[in-house]
């Protein structure tokens, strides 16, 4: 049998084959994958790919860091936070925005909760700049934005919903969420949308705990904007521990 | 020295019945008028007698209501230190509630402003800006917390000089049996943010006294506001004005109207609502 491995030698846990999983002949042509590796040093807990379009959570402990691989370029990692112990605390678009005064999330930014409390900081960050205004896609605003004939298509609203009820978690518990890999730029009139990623194979972005949280991941399965830039691919997300204070 | 208590018979349940009924018709400058149409500040045009709802919000404080599709909500900053933090539920289904993310990506724009929806995360419009005339609002901010206040202001407590945003919607959301989790980020209007081309946030403001917005209520509501300063604004003091709210039965978007076709986002979120309204019979 084959086995995949990364430059390290180290061979991630996935819920399908990862052969098939990385097999470039399921992808669009010139696909290229690079599986890279943590950005932070610590040993590993957990090390995992989640598949094209599929959801994913994991509880990350506090001063541990997860790093997310952007394996195949320009793939969307829609992304939530909870307080491990309390997920009424979740994480918060704007009291990030407003205690950072910035809507870009880069390296240093702490990503607060509702209540105002750093849930992660973004320790390193392979990109110019990540998403945290665009929202989540789903099936009910794939309708809004492309039309009724994409009702049938599968959304991040829908792999947030399927995790979140893992947790005893639903609608109630969706907030506005960070996209990892996405490009949402804001003109001087106010016009937004998202545009051609600017990320590429192999591109992280790691964040440390600050208390215990639930992270969940929608590994978006969008195939009407250019978040994927409309080929879903794997992510790598790998949590390893923190260095002891 | 005069106390308050020395102001007030109270030694038997008869002098103390007396007392209180004595006070009922005082007029405070923060207040309900009931019914509606007695409102001492009738908003222009509006005949009184389809006024649902007339309320002065002090500053720090909190309103709530829920209010018939077709209900034209009608804010006004009469100072211009008003700072109305909203947030809106499908009343029939509160799980159904305002996401600023879809708010602000569905119709491109980041600006509230005349004609921009307040969109649900369910592919549908809870309601309609219909009328604006400050542009002062935003959709990025939210609203303040605890933390916050304790952090600018020494104190956020509702009961203090000083209450945050987060714990005023956490009363008015509890009278509607909603809790904390049921608190989404909320829009701001009455004052504004700009983002720079870097993403910094720049506080830009009111647009002084007696400016005023009109959302049209296009499903059944829960309305949540709560009037307190703006997260980003600069000024050291607590600063905050009192808030008029009016609103009255008028008519939701429908196909007569020039906003209901005005993009092909918005044909269709008003298409998804006056389908979820027709199956429901609202």
């Amino acid at each position: 049998m084959n086995t995949v491995t990364d430059a390290a030698g180290r061979t991630p846990d996935c819920p399908e084959d990862l052969k098939d999983v990385l097999d470039p002949d399921r992808y669009a042509e010139g696909t290229v994958f690079d599986l890279a590796g943590p950005l932070a040093g610590g040993e590993v807990i957990s090390d995992e790919v989640i598949p094209a379009c599929a959801p994913w959570s994991a509880v990350v402990r506090k001063g541990d860091v997860l790093t997310i691989v952007d394996v195949g370029a320009n793939q969307s990692a829609d992304c939530l936070l909870y307080n491990a112990r309390d997920t009424s605390e979740r994480y918060s678009v704007p009291d990030t925005i407003a205690w950072g005064g910035n809507i870009y999330v880069r390296t240093g930014t702490v990503l607060r909760s509702n209540e105002g409390n750093p849930l992660a900081t973004v320790i390193a960050n392979e990109i110019d700049r990540q998403d945290t205004i665009g929202g989540a896609c789903g099936k009910e605003s794939n309708t809004l934005r492309y039309g009724h004939h994409t009702a049938s298509e599968h959304g991040c609203r829908e792999n947030f919903l399927a995790e979140a009820s893992k947790y005893g978690m639903g609608a109630r518990d969706l907030v506005s969420n960070l996209n990892w890999f996405m490009n949402v730029p804001i003109e001087a009139d106010g016009t937004l949308g998202i545009v051609d990623g600017i990320s590429a194979p192999g591109k992280r972005v790691a964040f440390r705990a600050e208390t215990d949280i639930l992270v969940l991941v929608s590994n978006c399965p969008q195939m009407n904007n250019p978040c994927n830039d409309f080929n879903p691919t794997p992510l790598r997300v790998i949590v390893t521990a923190g260095k002891a204070e | 020295m005069t106390t308050v208590a020395g102001q007030h018979e109270t030694d038997t349940v008869r002098s103390a019945r007396a007392d209180a009924r004595a006070q009922g018709g005082k007029v405070a400058e923060a207040m309900p008028y009931l019914p509606a149409s007695s409102t001492p500040f009738p908003p222009p045009g509006v005949s009184l007698d389809t006024l649902t709802w007339a309320e002065t919000v002090a500053a720090g404080n909190y309103a709530h209501k829920v209010v018939a599709r077709g209900t034209r909500v009608r804010l006004e900053d009469v100072t211009g230190d008003a700072c109305a933090h909203v947030l809106v539920y499908n009343a029939l289904e509160p799980w159904e509630r305002l996401n600023v993310a879809d708010t602000v990506k569905i119709p491109w724009q980041a600006y509230l402003g005349a004609g921009h929806p307040l969109l649900s995360g369910d592919g549908r419009v809870l309601a309609t800006i219909v009328a604006d005339d400050s542009g002062c609002h935003d959709a990025l901010c939210g609203t303040s917390t605890a933390q916050a206040n304790q952090a600018r202001y020494g104190g956020s407590a509702p009961q203090g000089p000083s209450p945050s945003g987060r714990e005023l919607f956490t009363l008015a959301a509890a009278k509607h049996g909603l809790a904390p989790r049921d608190l989404p980020p909320s829009v701001s209007f009455f004052k504004g943010v700009r983002v720079g081309q870097d993403g910094g946030l720049t506080f830009a403001g009111g647009a002084g006294p007696g400016t005023s917005v009109e959302l049209l209520a296009e499903l059944p509501l829960i309305i949540l506001i709560a009037n307190v300063p703006h997260p980003v604004d600069p000024r050291p003091r607590y600063t905050c004005g009192p808030l008029r709210v009016h609103a009255w039965n008028s008519r939701p978007t429908g196909p007569a109207d020039a906003r209901w076709d005005a993009s092909p986002e918005a044909l269709r979120y008003y298409l998804n609502t006056a389908d979820y309204a027709a199956a429901r019979r609202i």
